[in-house]
Parts: structure tokens; C-alpha cells; sequence
């Protein structure tokens, strides 16, 4: 797939790089005892260590490296035993200690790689260059004056994971692959869990262009406030758009950063506003070296569950479901484990449909999630058997699994309680198509001319009997009358 | 190295400490006696040594995950030049 | 000017437990003579009262014969350690006001042994200085003069407030912090005893930091054994401190008096430094040669890297202390100076709030960690400071402990040594080697200068070896006999 933007003086391409900080899920922050839950009062979940009081000293939370090395390894990414957490120094209000700890020379993930699938079933690789710790600094407070700015600290110092990736994007829509992907890779791993609107997964995009052909990278800007799936794309079509034009009227691209504007759907100049930076980077004295112990990151990988790529891979190979269909299932762990306990034993492309179709059709109409479903994989099993053993017809397995979303109930209950069995025995079925074919003489008569309208006397029956009665019995009764 | 005014100007913005413009040349004389002093280190042959990461060696020191802190947004701005409803106040921040 | 002062700790100690006098008693006479040493200017913050409400807690728990380590015994700390609801400053104007709700932990454990606080001691601001002349709080004299001389003498830094307490029988013992010689030095300038441990001995949690990798708390006594007892109920692991070594803590107080027979002791050659006074050099024999008549095997070693460890020291320090310091900036608590907008006001509360000597730091380590010049400046010391730290483990090969002056000189005037930032680095020659390495060394009152000045001797041991260092410093210690008392004092005693 190829994405390419005309100018008046050629074809140009784009070239993407992105680094998304995602909030690593822990009880408490990278190198304090405060929590690090969403929503609490200004400055509740603060220590004084987060505050930056005199005297404070960092401590690692040994969960929040485990998560590093996890999702390191889901990224088939190499693990660095030996890391460093550095300072960088810079001043802002929302940064308590003058500084943020994170890691520069020595990340505690290197080279890793991420495969996105393509919609026309073809799938490319993205590197991964590196992901490391960080802490996350506070939030600053604009509107709640006119001369002051209002800080709270409760996100200061909870665990972030910069994961950056080579600069292998070619479109905008491979940028939203690669956060989809990458979202679900951390929700499988439990890392991340990956909600944009309470900033938990951000995304920066380092984006350049160059005429098409062209080898060498153009200048970048790095776009900043990239947060949600639907801006990634618009910002990265935004400033590429821009830079064409910049260069196409014969000026520059300025190395330099930009905020997307999600209201106005632009990128502005940040310039001016942050001085040249220095950050001075050097290891945090405070800290040791992270070496990870024998054996350490062998457990982990060990612990690690399968994967979408891999789960993708089985379904396709397991369950002969198409490369779309897999995709679509594995997206999320929950949904490819409710599938694969529908599919258990039974027809798993019809599995695939009713779950895919069906369930996330009315799901989706409801606004709901999964998590959210009223109906148990179990209970659409049981009414894929009902529907595959004859007792109910294709057309009333529907209305039934209507039925139960709605109240939740069994599909034998409800079949049974309402009385939608199937009906197959001639015998009680004749009586309706005598009727049918007396009343209408006249498609009788089109029927001798064009033996297809043999569904229009099916339909009818059908309706006569509620949609109970078998429609291959149906077929074959009428046949008979009025071929005789 | 020899510092010149508008260096200590620069490194003056990146500590943030104010030196007025007349005391900018004075403090560039005396910061430049004191890294003549210290560049008596390029004597020393480093070739090949790890410059040092810990003192002491230590096994690594990481804590348990657990919530043992906060909960006290009064203590924690108790200090503050200027609070309210919990939060810290300070200058407005132009973004 | 009552003589339950000139006690010793561990005297005083002895006789509380032995019912010979109360803790009240203790404790007043002591308060007398905070009171009438205000002039040395050795407190920022007296806490007369935090004292006498713990010295009930105290007398009740040494009529239940639960004392602990410390028990009724009023100490003085070195204002850079964080004390709950007491002011603490470092000495400097931007902590104006600040009343940390937290304590330290070496702090903490001391209440929790049962000492009782005297008040907070000067020092230089954020214990950069060899002098304590950097202080907003004004310098600290000496409790001594030189012979035929009323000026007044710096009581060395940059724990000097700890140091003239402790000297001029105001404290029985004070903590103190070391950074390049800030414990040793000031030690050697009032005659007394001080140990700064092994970098990780002692918990830097709560403590204000000027240089991490090198900050250590540590002890100021009269005795060695003082000196012993102090630091054992200092020392200890605490999980909230990453450099802190999970080890036990020996009983030095009790095996002190070991002896060094057998001790092979280290004179590195590099120490004899162009210039130094003679009388540093025959302190320093002296030393060597009472140590040998106690039945030590001197020996000479080197450190051959020794004339580079203070520029290291004063790359590596200023770099950790420029990033250190960043957190004041008038946001979150103490000084703030508005300005016309946000970046004003950093600049005005850090260019008001920070003294010249913190400035100058700040901006060297800034200029060494900036883009450009870390390889050269700081990443080369942080080499240099791997040979230095080299040079101390081969020596130790040859020899149990090294012996050294403390410091090139005896305490000069308060006001000396103030153009020449070099100058007065150079006060810290003997003891930013050992800093470097994370070593432990005490410095043990050995003699008085021809201007009738301390002057003390330093021992260097093997990582986590304080026991040695306590060891030599006693038989240092017994040899001398140093009693001579600051002239002020004398006509008390």
C-alpha cells in the first residue's frame, strides 16, 4: 500500500516515526508508595517524594521493571540486564524535583519489532528502537485562574513505558495500525491499559517527507498531544501536508516541535515557547543499576501469555477462519477467548460469523463492550447447536438470539417457553400447503411456467406457521402437491 | 576552557539563577580560573576505564508494589508559598 | 558552667544509667550552655523545648530500665537533616520557613535511642564550604583562638555548628554530614572526634543533599568511643534510601580499645604535598611513631592519583549538586521572590535565594553536564574518580589502615581564604581522596599548631572496616592525650 501526496512539483512520501508513552499498570508509582489511581483529589496520591520535599530518595517498585521486561518481550524486543535510570533537568511547575528520571544511554529495552496487518490481508514489520522507564510528571491547571497556574501532583512520578519506534511508517493509516497493535500487544500483557482519554497511552509522531524515490530522511518535526487513534492519522496528513507545501514554496522545514491542535485539526509551531533544551542528562545517583538477576527475564518470558500474532496464526490455522475474521477476534484477549469457547467443537467459521456479525452488530448498536455482553459464550454455543441440530430454523435462531441479548435468557428456555421448535413431521405440516395452494390458483399457474417460484409457496408456508416448520420439509412437500 | 559572557549567560538561564548583567563578566573570570583548575584531569590516562557507576556495590534495592504513602494533600502543600483547594499555586503558565 | 558538660557521651551515659545525676540536671546544664555560647553562632534553630519534652520520655524509660543507646543524652544535628515541624534551612535563605512533615531516618533513630535535641547546628549553606562562612545565617566562630590572637578562628565545614557544639561542651555529640572532609575537617579544627562511615553506612534519607554519591552522615564526639557509640545508633539499613547497605552494625563501641598491635598502617607518599606546613608533617610522624610503639608495622604505600581527586571531586560534586538543587525553585515550599512571570520567578527566588558559593557550584555543574561538555568534564572525572578508588583498594593490600593528616593546616581566621575559591578548596585535600572511594576515615585530635591550634590526624579504612578506624583513632587517641580545652573554656573547667 502506498501513500503519497501530490505537490505542484512531484510526488512526495511520508516517513513516520512514533513514540507513545504508556502508563505501566501498577499499584503504586515507579519510586514512591503513592497510588497511582485515576480521579482522586488534587495532590491525594502524592508522597513527599513526589513532591520533591528536601532529603527525598527514590526507591524502584520491582513490579513496574517486571512490567518493562514483559512487554519488552512481547515486542520480541532484546532485554538489557543491565540499565541505568538518568536525570533529566529541566524546569516546570509540574516537575517537583527539578528533574524526571528516566533512562537515556542504557534503556532496559532495546531492538524489538511489531507486525501491523494490512486491511488487503498483507502485513508489515515496524521496529521497535527502544523502550524505557520514565516518570510521568504532574498536571498543570490553566483555567482556574487568570494569573496563576494550579499544579497537582497526583500523576507525578507514576510509571511510564517510552516505547519508540524506527521511523518505518509509510501512511497514516499504518500509524493507526501500529497504535491499534500495539495497544492490544499491552493489553494482552496486562502492561498498559492502553485508555487514550485518560492519557494512559500518548502518542508523539515524528513525521518528515521526501519526493518520492528519495533514499535520505527529510527534516522532522515531532508532533506533540497526539491522543486519541482518530487524530493520529489527521495530524500526521496535516503536517505532512504542511511540509510539502512549506517546501514546495521554497522555504524550509524547521527541526522543531509541534502541538496538534485537535479542535482545528492543525499543528502549530511550539517554538518560543521552549528554549534550545539541555537536559544535562547524567545517572541518577540515587539510584543503583538495574540488573536484572539470573534467570529474571526467562521467568517473565515463561509467564508471557500467546500473543495476537501468534493467537492470529492458530485461529487462521486451527479454525480455517479468514485472515480478516482472525484479526478482528484477536484484537482484544477478551473477545478471541469468547470466540475460541463458542467455537469449541463446533462449526468455528459459523462461530466466527455469529460473534463477529451478530454479537458485536447488536453490541455496538447498544454502545456496549464485551465486557458488557448479556449473552455468555456458552449460551450462544448451546443456540449455534440448536440451530445446527434442526430444532430451530436459521430465520428464528435470530429472532432467539434477539431475544437473548435483550433479556439475558437461555436459547432452550426461550425456545422452549415461546414454543419456536422446528417443526419437521409432514403430517402436520400438509394441511397449510393444501391451504396455500388452494388459495392461489394463479401462482400455481406462474409455477408450471417457472418452477422457481416454488420459494414463493415455501415463504408463504412459513409465515403460516410461524416460522416453525422445517423449510426443506416444507420445500418438499409443496413439490410433491404440485408437481402431482 | 575559558568562559565568555554570554556563556554564563546561557548556563545562568539553563540553572535559572538570575546574575545581573554586571556581575555576568566577573563570574565568567572566576568560573574559567576554576575549569582550568579542574582540566588537570586530561593529564590522567582514562583509556579503557569504566568511569564509575556505584561506590559501594550493592544488590539491587526495589520495593514491593504496594500503596503505602498519600492521602495527605495538606501535609504535602503545607509548605507551599501558595495553595488552594489542594493544589500548589504558582505563576500562571503560558502554554 | 556546670562540669556535667564536660562529661563525655559515653560518661554521661555511664552515670545516668548509675542514677548519679538526673536527666533534668543533664539537660539544664547543657541548655546553660547553648545559652551562653550564643556568640559562636553554632545553632540556627535552638530547641530547648522539643528537648525538655523528650527528656520525660527519656526519665521514665531509665526508671524502667529501658533505656536505649542514647537515652536522656542532649545531642546536637547538623541543620541539613530533616526534623518534623522544626525548621530546617541548610543554612540557607531559599529554605526560608521550612518545616519538613517528615523526619530523617537518621534523626528517627536517634530519638528512637533516646537523645534529646538541643537545636539545629550552622553550617555552610547546603554544606558547601570548608570554613562555615557560607551560612545566611552568619559564619560560626570557633570556640578557639590562637595563641595571642583575639580574632576569630573558622571552626572548619562544612559541619562547623556541629563541630564548635560539640568543642565547647554545648552538646555531648552532634551528627554531621561528609561530602569531601565536611565532617574530618571541622573535627581537626576544634579537637575533636569525628567519623564520617562508609558511603551507605548511615541512611541519607532525609537528609538535604548536595552530592549524592558522596553525602554521608556521620559523627562528631570528644572520644572515639563517643564517637563509637554515636555512630552505632546512627548506622543501620533502611529500605527507603537505594545506596543504603542492608549489613549489621557492629558493637564498636565495645571492642574500641582493641589495640593495633599487628596493624600494618599505610603512609601514602603522594600526601606529602609541596608546601605543607612543617608542624602537619611532624604531627603526622608523630602519629606514625606512636602507632609503631604500640606495636603497628608502618609501612609507605600510594595512591598515585591523589593530586587529581579535588578537581574530580569538584567536577563531580557541582554536577550532582547543580540537579539537586533544582528542586528549589519557590513552586512547593520555602523562599519565593515573584517576578513579572513564571521564569522571573525562578530566576529571582534562585539568584536571591542561593548565597555565592551555592550559585558558583550550581553553575559550574550545570556548564559540566551541559551539551558538549560531559564527556570531557564529567564523565572524565567519573574515570578519574574509578582510579582513585583503584589506588585505595591496591593499597589496602598492603596495609590495614592508611594515617594521614586531616587537613593541610590548622583553622585559619574567619575571613581568610575568601577570594580564592581554589584555596580554600584545597583545605580538603587529605580527605576528598577517601570521600572519592566511599572509604570510612575519623579524625582523632592529635597535637596543637605553634599558634596553639588543633590539629588531628585522619584514618582511612577498608570499605565497612569503621572498626579499624575506631581502633587506630583510639590508640591515636591514647598516645596523645590531647586535654588542652578551647581558651574560652578553660577558665570553666
Amino acid at each position: 500500500m502506498s501513500y503519497t501526496i501530490e505537490g505542484n512539483t512531484g510526488t512526495w512520501e511520508i516517513v513516520v516515526g512514533l513514540e507513545v508513552h504508556a502508563q505501566v499498570i501498577s499499584e503504586s508509582k515507579l519510586f514512591s508508595g503513592a497510588s497511582t489511581a485515576y480521579g482522586a483529589p488534587p495532590n491525594a496520591n502524592v508522597s513527599i517524594v513526589d513532591a520533591g520535599m528536601p532529603g527525598m530518595l527514590p526507591v524502584v517498585n520491582a513490579h513496574c521493571i517486571r512490567q518493562a521486561v514483559r512487554t519488552g518481550l512481547g515486542l520480541k524486543a532484546q532485554i538489557n540486564k543491565d540499565s541505568v535510570f538518568e536525570r533529566k533537568n529541566y524546569f516546570y511547575p509540574d516537575l517537583p524535583q527539578g528533574y524526571q528520571i528516566s533512562q537515556y544511554l542504557h534503556p532496559i529495552v532495546g531492538n524489538g519489532e511489531l507486525v501491523i496487518d494490512m486491511p488487503n490481508g498483507e502485513s508489515r514489520t515496524i521496529g521497535i528502537t527502544r523502550l524505557h522507564l520514565e516518570q510521568d510528571a504532574g498536571k498543570s491547571v490553566h483555567d482556574r485562574s487568570d494569573d496563576a497556574t494550579l499544579i497537582d501532583l497526583n500523576r507525578s512520578g507514576v510509571a511510564l513505558m517510552e516505547i519508540v519506534s524506527e521511523p518505518d511508517i509509510r501512511t497514516p493509516e499504518e500509524a493507526v495500525l501500529y497504535m491499534r497493535k500495539l495497544r492490544s500487544i499491552l493489553r494482552y500483557l496486562g502492561t498498559c491499559d492502553g485508555n487514550m482519554e485518560e492519557g494512559n497511552l500518548r502518542c508523539d509522531a515524528n513525521v518528515s517527507v521526501r519526493r518520492r524515490g528519495e533514499t535520505a530522511f527529510g527534516t522532522r518535526c515531532e508532533i506533540k498531544n497526539v491522543n486519541s487513534m482518530r487524530f493520529v492519522a489527521r495530524a500526521i496528513e496535516y503536517e505532512a501536508r504542511r511540509q510539502v507545501d512549506l517546501i514546495e514554496s521554497g522555504q524550509t522545514v524547521v527541526q522543531e516541535t509541534r502541538l496538534f491542535d485537535a479542535q482545528k485539526g492543525e499543528t502549530r509551531s511550539m517554538r518560543g515557547k521552549e528554549e534550545a533544551h539541555d537536559y544535562r542528562y547524567f545517572p541518577d545517583p540515587d539510584l543503583l543499576p538495574v540488573i536484572l538477576p539470573e534467570g529474571y527475564v526467562e521467568e517473565i518470558a515463561a509467564s508471557l501469555p500467546e500473543l495476537p500474532d501468534a493467537k492470529k496464526s492458530r485461529f487462521i490455522a486451527d479454525y480455517g477462519v479468514t485472515p480478516y475474521d482472525a484479526g478482528v477476534l484477536v484484537m482484544e484477549q477478551q473477545t478471541a477467548a469468547y470466540f475460541e469457547a463458542v467455537a469449541q467443537g463446533r462449526d468455528a467459521k459459523q462461530a466466527a460469523n455469529w460473534v463477529i456479525n451478530e454479537l458485536f452488530g447488536l453490541l455496538a448498536k447498544g454502545g456496549k463492550d464485551l465486557s458488557e455482553t448479556p449473552i455468555s459464550a456458552d449460551d450462544l454455543g448451546r443456540l449455534l447447536d440448536l440451530l445446527n441440530d434442526g430444532t430451530i430454523s436459521g430465520r428464528l435462531a435470530k429472532d432467539v438470539f434477539a431475544i437473548m441479548f435483550e433479556t439475558g435468557q437461555s436459547p432452550a428456555r426461550i425456545v422452549e417457553e415461546r414454543g419456536l421448535k422446528q417443526v419437521t413431521d409432514t403430517s402436520s405440516i400438509e394441511p397449510f400447503c393444501e391451504e396455500v395452494i388452494a388459495a392461489n390458483p394463479g401462482q400455481v399457474e406462474t409455477y408450471r411456467k417457472n418452477p422457481k417460484v416454488i420459494g414463493w409457496f415455501v415463504g408463504q408456508v412459513m409465515k403460516k406457521t410461524g416460522g416453525k416448520a422445517n423449510p426443506a420439509v416444507v420445500t418438499g412437500i409443496l413439490q410433491k402437491m404440485l408437481d402431482g | 576552557m575559558s568562559l565568555d559572557r554570554s556563556t554564563v549567560a546561557r548556563i545562568a538561564n539553563l540553572a535559572r539563577i538570575d546574575v545581573p548583567d554586571d556581575q555576568q563578566e566577573p563570574l565568567a573570570r572566576e568560573l574559567s580560573n576554576l575549569l582550568l583548575w579542574v582540566e588537570q584531569l586530561r593529564e590522567v590516562d582514562t583509556d579503557g576505564v569504566e568511569p564509575l557507576r556505584m561506590i559501594m556495590p550493592l544488590p539491587p534495592r526495589w520495593r514491593e508494589d504496594s500503596v503505602t504513602d498519600g492521602g495527605h494533600a495538606d501535609v504535602v502543600t503545607a509548605n507551599a508559598p501558595a495553595a488552594l483547594d489542594g493544589f500548589f499555586v504558582v505563576p500562571k503558565v503560558v502554554e | 558552667m556546670s562540669e556535667l558538660t564536660y562529661l563525655t557521651l559515653t560518661q554521661a551515659r555511664a552515670g545516668l544509667l548509675a542514677k548519679e545525676f538526673s536527666v533534668d540536671e543533664l539537660l539544664e546544664a547543657h541548655i546553660s550552655a547553648l545559652a551562653a555560647h550564643r556568640d559562636l553562632n553554632a545553632f540556627i534553630t535552638e530547641t530547648a523545648d522539643l528537648a525538655r519534652q523528650q527528656a520525660k520520655t527519656a526519665a521514665s524509660r531509665l526508671q524502667r530500665g529501658e533505656a536505649g543507646l542514647l537515652e536522656g543524652l542532649p545531642i546536637a544535628i547538623k541543620d541539613l537533616f530533616c526534623t518534623t515541624d522544626v525548621l530546617t534551612t541548610a543554612a540557607s535563605h531559599i529554605l526560608d520557613g521550612f518545616k519538613p512533615p517528615y523526619e530523617s531516618s537518621v534523626t528517627r533513630k536517634l530519638w528512637g535511642e533516646g537523645a534529646l535535641c538541643l537545636g539545629k547546628t550552622n553550617l555552610d549553606e547546603f554544606a558547601m564550604g570548608s570554613a562555615n562562612v557560607t551560612s545566611y545565617y552568619g559564619p560560626v566562630r570557633s570556640p578557639w583562638t590562637a595563641v595571642g590572637d583575639n580574632v576569630a578562628v573558622v571552626p572548619g565545614g562544612s559541619s562547623g555548628g556541629s563541630a564548635a557544639a560539640v568543642a565547647a561542651r554545648i552538646a555531648l555529640a552532634a551528627t554531621g554530614t561528609d561530602t569531601g572532609g565536611s565532617i574530618r575537617q571541622p573535627a581537626a579544627f576544634c579537637g575533636i572526634t569525628g567519623i564520617k562511615p562508609t558511603y551507605g553506612r548511615c541512611s541519607r534519607f532525609g537528609v538535604i543533599a548536595f552530592a549524592s554519591s558522596l553525602d554521608q552522615p556521620g559523627a562528631f564526639g570528644r572520644s572515639v568511643e563517643d564517637c563509637a557509640l554515636f555512630l552505632e545508633a546512627m548506622a543501620g539499613y533502611d529500605p527507603n534510601d537505594s545506596t543504603s547497605a542492608d549489613l549489621p552494625v557492629p558493637d564498636w563501641k565495645s571492642e574500641v580499645g582493641g589495640g593495633v598491635k599487628g596493624m600494618r598502617i599505610g603512609l601514602p607518599r603522594e600526601y606529602r604535598v609541596d608546601g605543607m606546613p612543617s608542624e602537619i608533617e611532624q604531627i603526622w610522624q608523630q602519629g606514625a611513631s606512636w602507632l609503631k610503639a604500640q606495636g603497628a608495622e608502618i609501612v609507605e604505600i600510594s595512591l598515585p592519583h591523589t593530586k587529581y581527586a579535588l578537581p574530580t571531586y569538584y567536577i563531580i560534586a557541582p554536577a550532582e549538586a547543580s540537579s539537586n538543587l533544582a528542586r528549589y525553585d519557590g513552586m512547593r515550599f520555602g523562599l519565593r521572590v515573584p517576578g513579572k512571570n513564571l521564569a522571573e520567578t525562578y530566576m529571582k527566588t534562585r539568584g536571591e535565594g542561593f548565597g555565592a558559593e551555592v550559585r558558583r557550584r550550581i553553575m559550574i555543574g550545570t556548564y559540566v553536564l551541559s551539551a558538549g561538555y560531559y564527556d570531557a568534564y564529567y564523565l572524565k572525572a567519573q574515570k578519574v574518580r574509578r582510579r582513585i578508588a583503584d589506588d585505595f583498594t591496591q593499597a589496602f593490600e598492603h596495609c590495614d589502615a592508611i594515617l594521614t593528616p586531616t587537613a593541610p593546616s590548622a583553622a585559619f581566621r574567619v575571613g581568610d581564604k575568601m577570594d580564592d575559591p581554589v584555596a580554600m578548596y584545597l583545605n580538603d585535600v587529605f580527605t576528598v581522596p577517601s570521600s572519592l572511594a566511599g572509604l570510612p576515615g575519623i579524625s582523632v585530635p592529635a597535637g596543637l599548631s605553634a599558634s596553639g591550634l588543633p590539629l588531628g590526624l585522619q584514618v582511612i579504612g577498608r570499605p565497612w572496616d569503621e572498626m579499624t578506624c575506631f581502633k587506630v583513632g583510639r590508640a591515636i587517641e591514647q598516645a596523645a592525650d590531647f586535654t588542652t580545652l578551647p581558651y574560652g573554656l578553660e577558665a570553666a573547667a
